[in-house]
């Protein structure tokens, strides 16, 4: 249920934003703070998601090496850096945790 | 994208020719978009998002990379509001395209405009500004340009329902053993890192990746919402500082 509802307003949400200057304000223009700030929001928030999920286990802060995620991650971010392939880092990322969590 | 996309003379182009050149522009893109598509099925699934709501989500929210978050985040137990914030921020960036096309827009009806603001994707819009942009500087009349709009963007559609579908299928095959839901945060760093141009964008996503951690015991998971806030203050600090 939670799930259809976040559909269902997402859709909607994201709808409306794609409408917005094509049908609701049209002739307005975007003031120019917002233009610089909606530039960051794809580094801001991708990054928030993925340092929990990297450095936190069972809800703790997990720096050690036993933290197959952590490593496996960063082997995919050095990956990205230099590929800038999204399937290689992906396939990079996914081959180093399995083996981790073999040898762990 | 083929040069002799650039009209020369004063030519008009007929609704179906505008239609397939936007077919045409969206196929090396398409290329792109089917691996992507797939992952997101079988990530959704490997989440614990059902198969059917997998699916809606393409054709409801209709973009990418909330999508994988709105799975990913529904995989943590995130309350729905925070979720459908997340994806709110996630996808601000469609108002840009939107103030870009609609110049262009201008005078179409109603039901035109509506029907193109569902199809205005990153993928859409990238060849379709391309092409507004040149049948400008090419002096062409320009009134079929949205059948190229509608030619690209139902395109993408069709491709983006059946890549995610044909993972959603491929998931449901795949045992939970295998930490395929990992594939998310790869995703997330594969789409980051190369973002990451200068200084100010570094910033930001450090700023927000150091502050999820220390917020993330906030509740409703408003770690999230909150972290992302930081980084984008800090991006814009450093940005105004140089």
């Amino acid at each position: 249920m939670t799930l259809w509802l976040s559909i269902l307003f997402a859709g909607a949400l994201t709808y409306t934003i794609r409408l917005s200057f094509i049908q609701l304000f049209a002739n307005r223009e975007i003031p120019a703070f917002v233009l610089k700030a909606l530039r960051f929001v794809p580094a801001a928030v991708l990054t928030a998601i993925i340092t929990p999920e990297l450095f936190i286990q069972d809800g703790d802060l997990s720096l050690h090496l036993a933290n197959g995620r952590l490593l496996a991650g960063l082997l995919a971010i050095l990956v990205a850096w230099r590929t800038r392939n999204v399937i290689l880092t992906i396939l990079v990322g996914m081959a180093a945790l399995w083996l981790l969590q073999w040898l762990i | 994208m083929s040069n002799d996309a650039i009209p020369t003379t004063q030519k008009r182009y007929s609704p179906q020719t505008e239609f397939l050149d936007g077919i045409k522009s969206e196929l090396p893109i398409l290329v792109g978009v089917i691996p992507f598509g797939l992952i997101y099925g079988v990530v959704a699934v490997a989440a614990g998002v059902p198969p059917l709501a997998a699916q809606a989500m393409s054709a409801i929210v209709f973009a990418g990379s909330s999508q994988f978050l709105m799975a990913q985040l529904f995989g943590t137990a995130t309350p729905a509001g925070v979720i459908v914030l997340a994806a709110g921020i996630v996808n601000l960036r469609h108002a840009l395209y939107s103030a870009s096309v609609a110049p262009y827009l201008n005078g179409l009806h109603k039901a035109w405009k509506w029907l193109l603001a569902y199809l205005l994707t990153d993928e859409a819009y990238a060849v379709t500004i391309i092409h507004y942009r040149q049948s400008e500087e090419g002096q062409d009349r320009p009134e079929n340009r949205h059948w190229f709009f509608l030619g690209a963007g139902l395109a993408l559609w069709s491709v983006w329902q059946l890549s995610t579908a044909a993972g959603i299928i491929l998931g449901q095959q795949v045992p939970g053993s295998w930490s395929l839901d990992f594939t998310l945060t790869l995703t997330f760093i594969a789409l980051v890192v190369p973002a990451l141009k200068d200084r100010a964008a570094v910033a930001a996503a450090l700023a927000a990746g150091i502050a999820a951690l220390l917020a993330f015991t906030l509740p409703y998971k408003l770690g999230l919402v909150v972290a992302a806030l930081v980084g984008i203050a800090v991006g814009l600090l450093a940005e105004a500082k140089k």
